[in-house]
């Protein structure tokens, strides 16, 4: 599916009006550019950088945490980054309930922010693993991932260390019940096995979102997947999810 | 001066991927009476002259706040004057 032509302005590089992105750069940060691209040129929607220094979110309508490995990834991923300035806008975004997104490390920040429960911690392999990986979208109920169908099978890469996504059991288990894990890794038959599952996470969980379900957290990068030329665009759904969910709230 | 020991490690009921690593190593090095293996982190607080009242209940703070992440980390620490 694609968003193409909401606007009524027919598709083409040009940006659109629509909601308009902020990518938040941390020192380290080094999936920025890429996610950037994706918005400006490949959806042609208004986004732009914020630096971390930064204490104001006024007038974006998405924030975007990108991957990378913010401060050095000193003491644990996203450890440090939870406490930059930016971040006290950030969590007044995400408690107006408008959507944050969190990529890899973005993911990492969000956890040790406590907007998402749970951690990542480093995977049983112990390898940093960089490789495409199958993804199921458990729940395309959401603003991240209307624009998919439930069950869809989507390939798109991961890149970390620490990725094994761990949390209590009582936390599980309302993550499962409240169907606030959004995307898990499986075989490219969209099964669930143990040999699908990369990096140890607890229900093979790629990616999780808040209980209002407008922050999500998600290891794999959708925006290394957003154009058919680069190997695959199944990780454009995400984006293009939160720009229909935009047009569908206003 | 006062100097502060924090150790910091995963919670006992998650695995430590880089703990088993060690392990397998010690074993294959003929080291066969070591069980589990868990590897944490240490830190060496120095603190100034401002330090006094309750040291303890500010280095609880640090931990809970920055050093040692509550969701995954148990942490201890001794205080050394």
């Amino acid at each position: 599916m694609s968003a193409q032509g909401t606007s009524g302005r027919g598709s083409g590089p040009a940006v659109r009006r629509g909601p308009k992105f902020a990518v938040i750069r941390f020192p380290g940060s080094n999936c920025d550019q890429d996610a950037l691209h994706v918005i400006r040129n490949v959806l042609g929607r208004p986004a732009e950088y914020v630096w971390h220094r930064e204490r104001d979110l006024q007038g974006f309508d998405v924030v975007v945490l990108p991957g990378g490995f913010s401060y050095g990834d000193y003491l644990r991923t996203g450890a440090v980054a939870r406490f930059a300035p930016i971040m006290d806008a950030v969590r007044a975004h995400a408690e107006r309930g408008k959507p944050v997104l969190g990529i890899c490390n973005g993911f990492q920040i969000l956890c040790e922010a406590h907007l998402l429960p749970g951690a990542l911690v480093r995977n049983t392999s112990c390898r940093f693993l960089c490789k495409y990986v199958s993804l199921r979208v458990e729940n395309a109920d959401t603003p991240f991932t209307c624009a998919y169908s439930e069950g869809q099978v989507l390939r798109i890469p991961i890149a970390h260390g620490e990725g094994r996504y761990v949390c209590d059991e009582a936390t599980l288990q309302e993550l499962e019940a409240q169907r606030r894990v959004l995307f898990r890794y499986v075989n490219a038959r969209g099964e669930l096995t143990p040999e699908s599952n990369p990096n140890g996470s607890m229900g093979s969980i790629a990616g999780v979102a808040n209980a209002r379900f407008n922050v999500l957290g998600m290891m794999p990068h959708p925006e290394r997947a957003s154009e058919k030329i680069l190997g695959s665009a199944d990780g454009r759904g995400v984006f293009e999810s939160l720009v229909l969910s935009a047009v569908a709230v206003a | 001066m006062t100097q502060v020991r924090v150790v910091v490690t995963l919670k006992p009921s998650l695995l430590d991927a880089q703990g088993r690593v060690v392990q397998d190593a010690l074993h294959s090095l003929g080291y066969t009476e070591v069980g589990r293996v868990r590897i944490g982190k240490y830190l060496e607080l120095d603190l100034n002259e401002e330090a006094n009242g309750d040291v303890a209940a500010r280095v609880r703070e640090m931990c809970e706040r920055l050093l040692a992440n509550p969701v995954i980390e148990d942490y201890h620490f001794e205080v050394i004057s």
